[in-house]
Order: C-alpha cells, then structure tokens, then sequence
C-alpha cells in the first residue's frame, strides 16, 4: 500500500490557506452586491483580500484552523488502519508547519494536546468503501465560532408553530439562522439535515457542506427549498459579521434522512465564509487537488 | 474611512458612530480572558493580593492603556524562541466572553476602545458612554491581513499566561474595524438584532404554498 503521509500534508496546506474558488466567487458577487461604502461592504472586502493574501503567502485563512473532519472513500483493498495512521501524522506535520493551530483540548483537564491529535475524534475521519480504483480524501476544516452557532430543533415546536413537514423545516432554518447572528462569521452557509437521529443528523449536516455552492440540489423539492431559504434569510438584513446588510448566507443545503416513526429532527451546522473544503484523488501514482 | 490614531482623544471617540469602517493607528495591547480577570481581580475588585511581577507589570501597562486600546486577540507569533517577535494571524477573537469584565476595565484604566467580534453587552455599553469609548468589530478570520497591519511588538508582558493570552504590545497601522457601539449608548447589535427579529416574524407567518406538504 502506498505511503499518502506527504499528499495528505498538502492537502492540510491548500485547505488551510487556499478557500475553493466556488466560495471565493460567491463572497466576490456578494461583495458587489453591497452599497459601495458600506460596512457591509468594506467586511467582504477585506475578507477578499485575506483570502488572496493568505493563498500568496501560504499562511492559514483564519488562525482558528478547526476540527479537521477527513472522509475518505477506499477502493476495497486498502488498509483503514494504516490510512488512519498516516492521516494522523500529516496532521502532526501540518501543526508543526503552523497550517494547523493546535486545537485539541482535552474536556477534562483542559490541556491542549499540542499536535491536534485527541482520541478517535480528533481528528475526524470517516471511511467507506467504493468501487473502482479510485481513492478520495475529502477534508473540512470546521472552525469553532461557527460550530457554537449550530443547532437542533425537535418538531413540532410550538413556539414557532413549526409543524413535521417541508413547512416545518423552513421554520426552524430560518429561526436556527436568524439566532446564529452574524456569530459565525457571517455570510455563513447552512447545512441541513431533515430526519435521522441526533447523531446521524449532525454528520449529516456537514456532509451535505461538501457539495459546491452552485450545485443543484438532486431532489427538486429540495432544491426549491434551498433557494428560498437563502432568498428568505437574506432578507433578515443581519449581513457580512452582522453589520447589517444584503448578504447574511452564501447558500444553504439541505439533506433528508429516515428517521424513527417518533422524531422529526431538523439539524443545522453553521459554516462561517471561511469555508475551507478541498478534495484529493488519489489514481496509481497519480495525485490530484481541486 | 475614518483614520483614528492612538492615542485617543475624547472629540474622537465621540464623533464616532455604529456603522462608521476606521482604520487604526498606533500602540495597542491584546488582552483576553486571563488578562481580564487578572486585571480586575489584583488591581480592581482586589480579591488577590499582587503576587510575583504583577505591579511591575501594572505600572507598565498603565500608562500604555490610558487613552488606548485593547484587542480581543490570540495571536499565533512567529519568532518565539529568538524574541524577534512577529505576528503571523491575528484575527479577533469573541468579546462577550469578557463582558463581566470590560467596564471595569475601561474604566479604571481609561481604555477607550475594545476590539473584538460578536459585540458586548449593557455593561460593556454603559462604560462607552462614561469613559468615553468605544467597541469596534474586527473582520472575523482576517487573520493574515491584520497580521499585516501590524508593524511592530514592542514587548510583551505576562507571558506565562501562555501565547494566546499574554499582552502584547504591538504598533499598528490601518487596522480595519468597525464602530458598533458608541459612546452615545447605540449598539449596531441590538438594532440588527431587533430588525431580524421583526422580518423573522413576518417570514413565519407566511405559508408555503410552492412546496407540497
Ligand atoms: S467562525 Fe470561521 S472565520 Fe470566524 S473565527 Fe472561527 S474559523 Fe475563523
């Protein structure tokens, strides 16, 4: 089996100091969108420019680097354990390269673990098996000020008169983001989940985070859903940090799970603009980012 | 653009206004939650006697407050081990966390302004007014380009507290920020809260006919 210790290491480094070109296109068309003087429009501005700045210098787009969430999808044949091991050490490598803050603190005694290392969650990975001879990592590097804006909402839920449907779920989007603020670094992006249980909702709901901006939603319900929420919160003027302004998300997407007979949740992860997601495919000797 | 130089005169601070974008200028220093119960537990409320270096320090960063800044901030610094120091990311971090804390602060040590992200609260509001001062809102996860604003570390105090929460002294030019609350009891915060809450509401009233149940 190959060793993927090195390519693992520069795709920390380009998701840490090089936001996808979707996300930087959209905070582009949002900044364009603002009244020229506006402090709404001065924040994407210099959002702007610290993304360019930290792609030409290779240094992190934002100091906090987050929880770094790792899927990767194996053709049969390859060892979990080993791609675990060498994931965990191009992490190492990336803290001591200062791509990555060190971010994993131990809840108990509060120690930081110095190297983002930190039990079976830290960092995060998931694998699953696909077919062909193909291997991808995905990586997420999820910040902490926007993951305190998340949230979980049990339906029916009175106060909003949110009922179990698509009706109900709009409900609960638009209240879970008119309370998130500009908290998270607005202009944020909202991944959904509808169904599923507390746990699987909440994976979920940063899965879906992996999709780009302009991709259409497979499910057309869906999709008109997402369209409108983003139109709709929008409209709440909260704006770019919360200034007030055009822009509050970027998008929002949204997945739909089962679920038990008994539980209708709605889940929402909030992604701050600093949406750092990159991908690497691994074919034979052949290594490829987007 | 307003062009703010530090130190801050009182005409200043009260020209200003929520939603005004300044660029900053001069000597600040960072300071978060060790700093600020440190400060208000040894020299404001008194409930621990000074120990070791504190009223050296104190005496030290008297005079470099006055009039000054204090940036809610956890740097990460290059140069750590020859002290030649320099900030490599240094967004702002969130200010609520210091909000037992801020008005205390400012008004002991004349401080006239408070950046961070997030905003403050009533206390936070009321020493603005009296002091007079102001918050100013930073570009969360700017990290790299207000590095870049900053010139220069002059020193740095209480370093045991460990990099994140020591006070750095550090020169500054342009820094960019937002007024969002003033010295005249506005909060850019409420008012966008309150605006969000009124269209929320109007939102939830209305069906969704588009999409079927
Ligand atoms: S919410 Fe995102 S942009 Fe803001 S400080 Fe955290 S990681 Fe950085």
């Amino acid at each position: 089996m190959q060793d993927l210790t090195e390519g693992i290491l520069e795709l920390l480094r380009l998701t840490s100091t090089d936001l996808p070109p979707d996300v930087e296109a959209a905070l582009h068309e949002a900044m364009q969108q603002e009244e020229p003087g506006s402090a709404a429009r001065g924040a994407l501005e210099t959002i702007l420019e610290n993304v360019e700045l930290s792609r030409k210098n290779s240094t992190p787009i934002c100091q906090d680097t987050g929880t770094p969430i790792f899927y990767v999808y194996h053709p049969a044949g390859w060892s979990t354990q080993a791609l675990r091991r060498q994931i965990e050490a191009a992490v190492v490598q990336a803290t001591q390269k200062s791509y990555l803050r060190p971010n994993s603190v131990d809840s108990l005694n509060g120690k930081n673990s110095g190297n983002n290392l930190g039990g079976h969650y830290f960092p995060t990975v998931h694998f699953q098996e696909v077919d062909g001879e193909t291997l991808t990592i995905e990586l997420m590097l999820k910040g902490g000020g926007s993951e305190n804006c998340g949230a979980q909402y049990s339906l029916p839920h009175t106060a909003l008169g949110a009922g179990r449907d698509l009706a109900g779920v709009r409900k609960a989007v638009l209240d879970g983001a008119y309370q998130a603020q500009g908290q998270g670094c607005a202009p944020g992006i909202l991944g959904v989940a509808i169904g599923g249980d507390r746990g699987s909702a909440f994976f979920t709901s940063k899965e879906v985070l992996f999709r780009k901006l302009d991709e259409p939603n497979p499910d057309p319900q869906l999709n008109e859903l997402e369209a409108r929420l983003t139109s709709e919160i929008n409209q709440l003027g909260i704006g770019p940090m919360g200034f007030g302004g055009k822009t509050t998300v970027l998008g929002v997407k949204i997945d739909s799970l089962h679920r038990l007979p008994a539980c209708y949740f709605v889940t929402m992860s909030y992604m701050c603009w600093a949406y750092r997601r990159r991908k690497m495919t691994v074919a034979g000797d052949q290594v490829k980012y987007e | 653009m307003v062009e703010l130089s530090i130190p801050l005169s009182d005409e200043a601070i009260r020209s200003l206004k929520v939603g005004d974008t300044v660029a900053l200028s001069g000597v600040m220093i960072t300071g978060r939650d060790t700093v600020h119960k440190w400060m208000v537990d040894t020299f404001i409320k008194k409930t621990r006697p000074p120990q070791g270096d504190d009223l050296e320090v104190y005496n030290a960063i008297k005079p470099l407050l006055h009039s000054s800044v204090i940036y809610h901030c956890g740097p990460v610094v290059a140069g750590l081990d020859t002290r030649q120091y320099k900030f490599v990311a240094a967004g702002p971090t969130t200010s609520i966390r210091e909000e037992p804390y801020q008005g205390a602060v400012m008004d002991h040590f004349k401080v006239k302004g408070v950046i961070g992200k997030g905003g403050m609260g009533p206390k936070t509001l009321k020493a603005c007014q009296d002091v007079p001062g102001v918050y100013l809102h930073a570009i969360g996860g700017a990290a790299s380009l207000i590095a870049q604003t900053v010139k220069r570390v002059l020193s740095v105090y209480k370093y045991e507290f460990g990099v994140p929460e020591a006070m750095w002294v550090i020169e500054v030019k342009d820094f960019p920020a937002v007024v969002t609350m003033d010295a005249h009891g506005h909060s850019l915060h409420a008012e966008v809260e309150a605006h969000s809450k009124a269209v929320l509401q109007d939102l939830l009233t209305r069906p969704l006919e588009s999409i079927p149940k």
